[in-house]
Formats: structure tokens, sequence, C-alpha cells
């Protein structure tokens, strides 16, 4: 029924209580499902990230309430807002204390592609400073759409090669 | 409803004149007598508060080019009293600080630095409020483009790393508005940048 | 041989401290609170001194929102900026829509119907409630009372849903244009509203009763940031920081606009200036702001929702558009030139939730102004942030910046 491109969760032969499966599908399960944002709430888009937490589009059905302001101890960067070129330092500073692996969502129109800001003073996409996985459009997202997007990212989670990346060489360069 | 007090004040100041406003009264200062005049504002007229500082680029041929606007409120008759003052003609333009009597214009003369470059004499920190430290130009100048200048991003460490630059921003031809003129093609909004965008880049003349 | 022993006592350690005092070594720390910080709301950085735990400096430095709005507003038509005012103070993105749409309404001499004029009212104070129920909940989680934020944005999510029904967007609503508002109010959407705040009263009782006689909370706001009568006026705050101080102005009382003269309401006036004051005043706007909606929502008049003879400014209903020549040629016209407004400067301030939000704007003819200016309340409000600061200890920062409810969107514009 589902072709071995994707593969959820334990894809495994249970014999006893003996699970068989591969390294891939259980580190992958384990990291997907406990993904702890760092909100870099920067303008509007908080708002929306914040309502998301909160108790009408619970983000804690995920496991992603954790919302650590602590770059150590977070995985994935969700930028959220206008990205203007003073700040733009000091997120790439926060990018660069995250532990690997992390993962960067863009949210909302500013964050991807600066916006309706084409102006002097905002950086055209925070993706020229980080690399992003997941862009998340909108002026602000609604919070089902951040939760799309962050399921969007549980999958990408999932299809990685992340036995073979425990043992490469971590990669900065962005281009 | 609204009480003139320009008579009274021209009384006192002979050298002011009178500014055309759609709402509230509105008065031309000379910058050497701007101080005096504020604070007779405030101990006659119950002018108290500051509420609003600018500045205004009239064009780079006019002379001279930038007005400081000052807008002051009374807090006890509820009314508003507009001050236009033209800063010296030189480059860099200056004026008067206002921040040993008001302590609001302390942000507010900051800000009209960083956008237009006007050095207020007297002021006590003059520095970049909005942009960063070191960047070399005065945005709200009428001859500095929407889109910006390339320059280069503050925090070395993090363009050595990225190599990410203060690009202008892709307008992509834009901005597009019209302008007040006589015929209706003039006033047709166009792209006044050349058209530009990030798959073109505008070619180096 | 007895050893003498000497006992320590704790009275000997303040004088062991004593001699570090004098000692020069001791020396102030300088910290960064960097602009990515859970307590400060946005991006704002503080440099701080600190000699132990007191701060003796503080410096904030602003601009990392700063994203040009004013020079895009000399690019842009006056109804294509509308947009652009919401994301100011984006808590309450309607009453920025209101200020600016009577602002320039004030450039053209033009009166919005008496319609037009109560929608307006409605919507800035639904939107001070909304305002004031995400600052006292971010304020309570300052403090360290976190359940304060889950129930008032609950509170927030129904109020979402009404400006959704209205406006077709959760917040960032673009609602206001030049001469009216962009659609009449829906079907049934007064009842709702009536329903909305029938039960909001009890909410805000048990917030209340959460936090306004709550000793830990009392302790960690009282006689903080206490900013005098004279400060407040020196500095240029206004809204409820100017009013905790006991100042007397609210410019929808002392300078009405948009009808705000028909409503009876009270305005809260504290005596103190201190963190626990501003709280309190909040508190109160939210029940003066129920207290005047219920009566708008009442007598809402009926008629036209935007000024019909305004030709050259307000674009005509689309169906006519589709069907009549002249009211295509004004579309167009409307559409490409912006509204035609008249040359002059004005300058108008609306009591929004943070403070008094001002725009300045300068006209020489056209659809597009030739100097905008947007006084932003927080901008000021931070400004007294380096005298007041100085003498408290760290641990009070976020308190005193939860009480000043500010938004970097209208700091930094």
């Amino acid at each position: 029924m589902s072709n071995s491109i994707r593969e959820y969760g334990y894809n495994s032969k249970v014999e006893g209580e003996v699970i068989v499966s591969t390294a891939d599908a259980v580190i992958n399960w384990v990291r997907k499902n406990s993904v702890w944002p760092m909100p870099m709430g920067l303008a509007c888009c908080a708002i929306e990230l914040m309502a998301a937490g909160a108790s009408r589009f619970d983000i804690s059905r995920f496991g992603m309430e954790v919302m650590r302001f602590s770059p150590r101890q977070s995985d994935c960067m969700i930028v959220a807002g206008t990205v203007t070129y003073k700040m733009a330092a000091a997120l790439r500073r926060i990018y660069d204390q995250m532990a690997s692996p992390k993962w960067v969502v863009a949210m909302g129109a500013c964050a991807s592609t600066g916006g309706m800001y084409r102006s002097y003073a905002v950086l055209q996409g925070v993706d020229r400073i980080v690399p992003v996985d997941i862009y998340i459009s909108g002026c602000p997202p609604r919070p089902e759409a951040l939760l799309d997007g962050m399921i969007c990212l549980q999958e990408k989670i999932a299809s990685e090669r992340s036995l073979k990346n425990l043992y490469k060489k971590e990669n900065t360069s962005i281009k | 409803m609204k009480t003139s007090h320009f008579q009274t004040l021209k009384q006192q100041f002979n050298s002011i004149t009178s500014r055309p406003s759609t709402d509230w009264e509105a008065v031309n200062v000379p910058s050497e007598y701007l101080v005096e005049f504020c604070m007779h504002l405030r101990s006659n007229f119950a002018f108290d508060m500051l509420v609003d500082l600018t500045a205004i680029d009239l064009g780079i041929n006019e002379s001279p080019r930038f007005v400081t606007i000052y807008h002051f409120f009374s807090s006890i008759n509820h009314n508003y009293f507009r001050v236009a003052c033209e800063c010296t003609d030189t480059e860099p333009p200056t004026m008067i600080s206002l921040t040993n009597i008001w302590p609001a214009a302390n942000w507010h003369e900051r800000e009209a630095y960083d956008m237009f470059g006007i050095k207020f004499q007297g002021h006590p920190d003059l520095s970049r409020i909005l942009m960063w430290q070191g960047y070399p130009y005065y945005p709200l100048r009428k001859d500095f483009p929407l889109a910006g200048i390339e320059t280069d991003l503050p925090g070395k460490d993090v363009v050595e790393e990225t190599k990410a630059k203060v690009i202008p921003a892709p307008l992509d031809g834009g901005p597009f508005h019209g302008v007040q003129a006589s015929t209706v093609k003039k006033r047709e909004p166009k792209g006044y940048d050349e058209s530009w965008s990030e798959q073109h880049p505008k070619p180096l003349s | 041989m007895q050893k003498q022993e000497k006992e320590i006592s704790i009275a000997d350690i303040p004088s062991k401290s004593s001699q570090y005092e004098h000692d020069e070594c001791s020396e102030s720390m300088t910290l960064n609170m960097g602009p990515s910080h859970p307590a400060t709301h946005g991006v704002l950085r503080l440099k701080l001194d600190l000699e132990g735990d007191i701060v003796t400096s503080c410096e904030p430095v602003i601009g990392y929102l700063h994203r040009g709005d004013e020079k895009i507003a000399e690019n842009m038509t006056y109804n294509q900026f509308v947009p652009y005012t919401d994301r100011l103070d984006y808590i309450a993105p309607l009453s920025n829509n209101v200020a600016y749409a009577i602002t320039v309404e004030k450039l053209a001499n033009l009166e919005v119907p008496p319609r037009c004029q109560a929608i307006r009212v409605i919507v800035c104070e639904l939107a001070r409630i909304s305002s004031h129920l995400l600052g006292i909940g971010v304020y309570g989680m300052d403090a360290g009372a976190v359940t304060i934020f889950l129930y008032t944005f609950t509170q927030r999510e129904k109020l979402y849903t009404l400006f959704e029904e209205l406006t077709g967007a959760r917040f960032t609503t673009s609602y206001t244009r030049i001469g009216g508002v962009a659609r009449d109010i829906p079907e049934g959407w007064l009842r709702r509203v009536g329903d909305f705040l029938d039960q909001l009263p009890p909410i805000i009782d048990e917030v209340d009763t959460l936090l306004t006689r709550n000793k830990i909370f009392i302790e960690r706001t009282q006689n903080i940031g206490i900013i005098s009568k004279e400060d407040a006026i020196a500095y240029g705050l206004t809204g409820p920081n100017l009013r905790a101080s006991g100042i007397d102005l609210d410019l929808r009382k002392n300078a009405p606009y948009s009808g705000y003269e028909n409503y009876e309401f009270d305005v809260p006036i504290a005596t103190l200036g201190d963190a626990y004051d501003r709280y309190l005043i909040r508190m109160e706007e939210m029940r003066q702001s129920i207290r005047i909606l219920k009566q708008a929502i009442a007598k809402v008049p009926s008629g036209p929702w935007y000024a019909e003879n305004a030709k050259k400014i307000f674009a005509p209903p689309k169906a006519k558009v589709m069907r009549k020549m002249e009211e295509l040629i004004q579309n167009f016209m409307i559409v490409t030139e912006g509204p035609q407004m008249p040359p002059g400067e004005v300058y108008f301030e609306a009591e929004n939730p943070k403070g008094a939000l001002g725009f300045y704007i300068l006209s020489k003819g056209g659809g597009v102004p030739y100097r905008l200016k947007i006084r932003g309340p927080s901008f000021c409000n931070l400004s007294i942030l380096p005298k007041i600061v100085p003498g408290h200890m760290m641990s009070d920062i976020p308190i005193i910046l939860g009480s000043l409810d500010f938004v970097m969107g209208e700091c930094d514009r």
C-alpha cells in the first residue's frame, strides 16, 4: 500500500517483545514528534504564533508547546515577522548558537521574501542569511497555516537520512 | 471655536509669519527665536506638551532645504499648535535642540538626524536611532531611493559567514505612483525606477 | 592546648561586604538584554549597567523593526497605505486604520455619515478591549502568573472571530477607506457583538480576582516604575501611562472625534503612577469600553456607510462600476491616481489603546502624500525608560516594560 520512500514511525517486524526497524525511522520519529521551537517573534506574526500556542489552536498537540527562548535548547527557529538589516546580525548569531539538528521555518510573507516592505531597511527574505526549510505564506498566516507548516516540517524530518548525516561535517554555508 | 493667538504672538515676536494650515494654527518662526518662542508658548498659552517633532525635505533645489515642524498640545485647553522652523542652508543642516526644555524632544531629534541628517545643536547624544550606527545615508531625503543603496551589513562575523549585503530592494520597476501634473498622461502611475528586478539587475552605468 | 575558635555569625557578613564596597575591585557590570528576549515585548534592546542587582543606567536601543513606513508612504496612494497602518500597532490594528482615515479626511475636509462614525467607534473599542486583554495577559505572564495569558487569549479568539466576520481577516484588517469603511456590517453581527460583551465581564472579574489582590503581584508591582506628573508631561507620555500618573487627559473626551461625544463613559485616573496603577487603569478601561460598546450597538444609525458626495475620494460600489460609465471612470481614477486631496498640512491624534497615535500629512495635491509622519505613542512612552529604570533591580525590568505596554511596530515604524 505505502511505498518505501516515506516510512512513518516504526516500520517494523514485531517478534515477541523485539521490534526491528531502521535506525532512520526511529531517530526521525523521535525528532519530529518533539520539535522544540525557538520563536523569533519580531512583529505581527508573533501574535499569531502566540495564538497558535494558546488554547484554541493548541500547538502542544504536536509536542511543540515548549517554546524556549534559549537557542541552545531548541530545535527549530520560527522566524515570525519582518527581519530588518539591523536585526539580521543578531538573528544569524542566534541561529549559530543552536545545536544541530536544527531547522528554520520562515513564517509569513516578511520572513519569506520581505513581504510588502520593499524598502531600504528590510532584509528581503530571511533565506539570505540562514538556510530555510519551510516557508509559510500569509500576512499573517492563520494559526492553522502555521500548524500545517509545522506538519510539513515533521514530514520533512521523517524523510531525512539522519544516520548518514550524523557523521557528516556540518555545512553552514547557504548557497 | 478656535481662538487665534497669532496677533498676540506677533506683537511679542515680530519676525514670525502665519503658515497656511488645514486644521490647527501654524506659524513660521526663524531659528534664532525658536527656543524663546516655544517657552513663551508654554508659559503664556499653556502649550505644555511637545507631541511631535519632525522635518520635511522640500527638495534638492529648494533653499532652505529642510524645515523642522513642531507640534505642541495644551493639556488644559486641548488644542494643538504647529511651529515650523527653517534649518540652516548648509550641509549638514543645523537647528537648535529643544532637549533641555522638553525631554520628549530627545528621541525625536535623534530620529530627525537619522532620517534627514539635521544636526541639532545642544543635543546631549546625537546618534542614529532607527538605522544602525555607521549607516552612511539619510533615508528620508528626497534624493535617496526607496529601494535603498547597496552598503555593508552591520556585524562583520555575520558578513564573513553568509556573504550577505544590504542590497537595494527588488522593486521590479516600481514604486508606481502618479504625480500632480496637468495632463492625464503625465498623471498616470509609472515606474520611476528603471525597469529591473532580481533576475535582471540594474545595469551599472 | 585549646584552640580558640572564633565563631562567625551572620552579623559579620555585612561588615565583610562593606569592606568590598570600599574595594576598588568592585565594578559595575554591563548587561545586554538583547533584541531577542522573552521579557521585552518585541525587539527592544536594553543596555544596562548593573551594580550587583541594582540598575544604575539603562539605555534602550530601538530600530530593530524599522521598516521604512514613512518613505513607503511617499510612494503609495492614500488607500494603498492602509495595510501599512495595520502593522503599526499590530495588536489593535483597527484603531490605527481609523486614526489614519480620520486624518486624511480632515485634509479633505470630508464629513463621514453617522453610520460610518458609529461603526468606527464600535471597531475602535473592540480593538481597545483586544489590546488591553493582551497587555494584561502578557503582563501577568511576565510577573509569573502564566494562566492569565491563556484566559485572555481565549477571549481574544472570540474577538478575532468577530473581526473576521466583519472585515475578512483576523487581525491586520485594513478595514477603513478614505471616506468610509470597506464594507457594511453583516447581518446579525451586532447581536453577536452583544453576546460577546455579555459574557466578557465575568472573565474580567475572574482576572481581577486572580491578580488585583494577589499578594505576590502587588509586591512585584507596587511602587515600581513610578512616573511623576511632571515627567509624564515633559516626556510626552499619552494614554493609560499618562492617566496613571494623575493627568486627566483622554482625547476621546477632551477632543472628541468620530462621534465619541454621543456616548457616556468615565475615564479612570490613578494617583501614584506606578506599575500597579497602570494595570488597574487598563482593567477599568476595558469595563468602560464595554459600556461604550453597549450604547453604540444599541443605536447604530441607518444610512450610508461611506461619504456619498466624495466623488474623487471614495470608490463607488462595484455594482454601479460594472454597469455605468461615470462610476467606471471614477473608479479608474481613484484606483490609479489615488483619492485626490487638496494641498495642505494636517495633524490629528487619536486615542489608541497604547496612547495617542498621531499622523502628520503634508500634501501638495494629488493622490500621494508629500510627507507623512507617524507619531507612535510607544516611541514616546519608551523614551522615559532611561529616567525611571535606574534604581530598580533587574527583576523589576520585565514588570516596568510590561506595565508601559508598548509595541515595537509603532515605535520603530
